[in-house]
């Protein structure tokens, strides 16, 4: 176990209880039950369809859920838009295909919210944006549009974006699915810097190098529910299920 | 396996980059791949340019030898003894009745053409973001001003409804952040009825403060009342066409099917019967005694009829946006009229140029139907007063063609501006 896994606080950041939801008659997700800590850097993995995006899409409301429970940095997501908007400005999101605004340049996208949102000075969001995208290592491409940039580029913006608001919680929704295979590293390693900077995080993705790097905990699921957590030692090298194992053999086995 | 090729292949120097190859040039060349490729294209080549060549023959000795100093129609016969010729003389002596209507007082055709050009500074910067931002400030003057040079009065009126709407915008401020929108709104309606009503004393108790002499609206007409018609609708249209795009998609059921049942409604009938609504209709609707203004009743028709079309313009533009847009506006904790203002619209706005421009020329010229309920406007004075006069009974052609080119030069501009603003506002690929 690397170093950056070590750093976990007992603080819950994220709690969801017997969360249920589902897509008209379909039942997609299933009695979910899941605690986050602070610092937690959890990978969600798993078949298509089995409902790994939407559970991450329920932390930020982005989906509704019907039965359950889910407590973001003690705030409760319930109808209240009020509540809603105070866990989306505490929780940053990346997509699967950046999601970047097209209309506005590099450093506008990233000033953006912390301007309307957290009514912070122009001048002070533009440093603070610099500052991130100097983290993601593009600094150079502040007054480009995102048309401009290749998809790696836009995922480490989109990142860079989501870490001006300052976040507590980074949700990752296959960030590197839409990239091509030589542009994953840079944005995997971004976010592995982010990882070993104590972020909490959760990560769908098929990343499987990424997992076992700077995971603390792997979780399958499947049809809606979860299947199996565990180490990502031990859910690599031994896993329970006769699922995961069928999963992981598909996804390692070649 | 001697005779297998080796395909074992390693590049050690680059390919150097080079020139294109040159384009074979030439206007014959040109010609022949366009014009004469094959026998069809050939004929239909010697075709076109027969019938153009026989339009610009036909049309040419008849400008040309065009009459422009004659009094009337029968003079005009007579100087031109039967051959082919225009008698332009009707424009040289009834242009100012074509621009400003026949009951718009001569001496003051000065405040008409003053404003429309102060109407090209006021637009500018809302045309050209690259002019200073503080003309703007002229731009919210100009409505106002606009009002006072053309239905003249007292400059007090539209400062008290200036200042009427000032507070309204102050008290909705003032509000929304104490109590939230409705409230707000509410009130601002309130202070903008307070002001206009307290004002209307102040207008009543000094009419000839700074006053220009006043001209009824129905005095308005020729081309003036068409651009006063356009300008105004399309301006106003827009915002509410926004409003129903944005209600139409909206999660609540009562504003969805109201903003649906009135867009489907306009959209189901058509403008003409709209306007006789507003000429004889809709007067029934309001308080006996109160005789609003026929200008007003067709510029509130032509608004909801344009916002409709508009509206379903702007449907497309929301719809054609990817979902991520509204994901990511949402994920970054932008509440709803942050994320429709600052990502949704702008995006949707630009998609939709084409479509509002389209609907904005159509409306322009739409503007001549009024000249159906008996108002003077370009085409009701050509139809009217002067081809009923005795003088010019039985010309049409030059009339009219003024009255194209006019439509034309207008029209033709707002569409070249648009196609320059969507080149200027592509971001995708420089």
């Amino acid at each position: 176990m690397s170093e950056a896994q070590m750093k976990v606080s007992d603080e819950i950041a994220i709690s969801i209880e017997n969360m249920n939801k589902w897509y008209g008659t379909f039942h997609v997700l299933r009695d979910i039950n899941l605690d986050v800590q602070r610092g937690e850097r959890i990978v969600i993995c798993g078949p298509s369809g089995s409902g790994k995006s939407t559970l991450i899409r329920c932390i930020n409301a982005l989906e509704e859920h019907q039965q359950g429970s889910i407590t973001v940095d003690g705030t409760l997501l319930s109808s209240d838009v009020k509540n809603i908007d105070k866990v989306r400005s505490e929780v940053g999101m990346c997509f699967q295909h950046f999601n970047l605004f097209p209309h506005l340049t590099i450093l506008e996208n990233c000033t953006l919210a912390p301007i309307w949102v957290r009514k912070i000075p122009k001048k002070e969001a533009e440093e603070t944006a610099m500052h991130f995208l100097e983290k993601v290592k593009i600094p150079e491409q502040a007054d480009k549009y995102p048309g401009q940039l290749s998809g790696g580029q836009q995922q480490r913006v989109a990142i860079a974006r989501s870490l001006c608001m300052k976040p507590r919680i980074m949700l990752f929704d296959e960030p590197t699915s839409a990239l091509d295979p030589e542009m994953i590293k840079e944005v995997l390693d971004t976010m592995i810097e982010l990882a070993e900077d104590g972020m909490t995080m959760l990560c769908v993705t098929h990343e499987m190098g990424f997992a076992r790097q700077v995971a603390n905990r792997v979780i399958f699921m499947d049809a809606g529910q979860i299947v199996e957590q565990n180490e990502p030692e031990e859910f690599f090298n031994n896993p329970q299920s006769d699922r995961t194992k069928l999963f992981l053999s598909q996804i390692l086995g070649h | 396996m001697s005779d297998t090729p080796n395909i074992g292949f390693v590049r050690h120097e680059p390919i150097p980059p080079s020139a294109p190859p040159i384009q074979q040039a030439g206007v014959v060349k040109w010609i022949r791949e366009n014009l004469f490729s094959n026998w069809i294209n050939s004929i239909l080549t010697i075709l076109s340019i027969y019938f153009v060549a026989k339009i610009i023959l036909a049309s040419t000795p008849w400008m040309w030898n065009g009459v422009w100093t004659t009094s009337s129609l029968r003079e005009c016969r007579e100087v031109l003894q039967g051959t082919s010729g225009a008698c332009w003389s009707v424009l040289v002596e009834r242009w100012n009745q074509m621009l400003f209507g026949f009951k718009y007082p001569v001496e003051a055709y000065w405040r008409p053409t003053l404003t429309f050009g102060l109407l090209l500074v006021c637009i500018a910067p809302i045309l050209f973001q690259k002019l200073p931002r503080n003309m703007l400030m002229f731009s919210a003057i100009y409505p106002f001003l606009a009002f006072w040079l053309i239905w003249g009065g007292t400059l007090l009126t539209p400062v008290v409804v200036a200042l009427s709407l000032i507070a309204g915008y102050l008290a909705f401020v003032k509000m929304e952040r104490l109590t939230g929108f409705a409230t707000g709104l509410l009130t601002g309606v309130v202070a903008v009825a307070l002001v206009l009503y307290l004002g209307s004393f102040v207008t009543a108790a000094l009419p000839e403060f700074i006053a220009l002499e006043p001209v009824a609206s129905r005095d308005m007409g020729g081309f003036m009342l068409n651009l006063i018609l356009g300008t105004v609708c399309v301006s106003l249209s827009i915002p509410l066409g926004v409003v129903l795009a944005l209600g139409r998609q909206s999660n609540m059921p009562i504003i969805k099917g109201i903003c649906v049942v009135f867009i489907e409604f306009i959209r189901g009938v058509p403008l003409i019967t709209l306007l006789f609504v507003a000429n004889v209709v809709l007067s029934y609707f309001f308080p006996p005694g109160t005789n609003l203004d026929l200008i007003l009743r067709v510029i509130i028709m032509i608004t909801l009829f344009s916002a409709a079309y508009i509206a379903e313009v702007i449907r497309g533009g929301l719809a054609a946006l990817p979902r991520g847009q509204y994901e990511a506006a949402d994920s970054l904790g932008l509440d709803y009229p942050q994320a429709m203002r600052l990502i949704i619209l702008p995006q949707a706005l630009k998609i939709s140029i084409p479509g509002i421009v389209n609907v904005a020329v159509g409306l322009f010229k739409d503007t001549t139907l009024v000249s159906v309920i008996s108002m003077f406007d370009l085409v009701g004075m050509i139809r009217g007063p002067i081809s009923s006069s005795t003088a010019w009974t039985g010309i049409y052609w030059e009339l009219y063609l003024l009255a194209i080119l006019l439509f034309f030069v207008v029209c033709y501009g707002i569409s070249q501006y648009s196609q320059w603003l969507e080149r200027q506002l592509r971001t995708d690929h420089h």
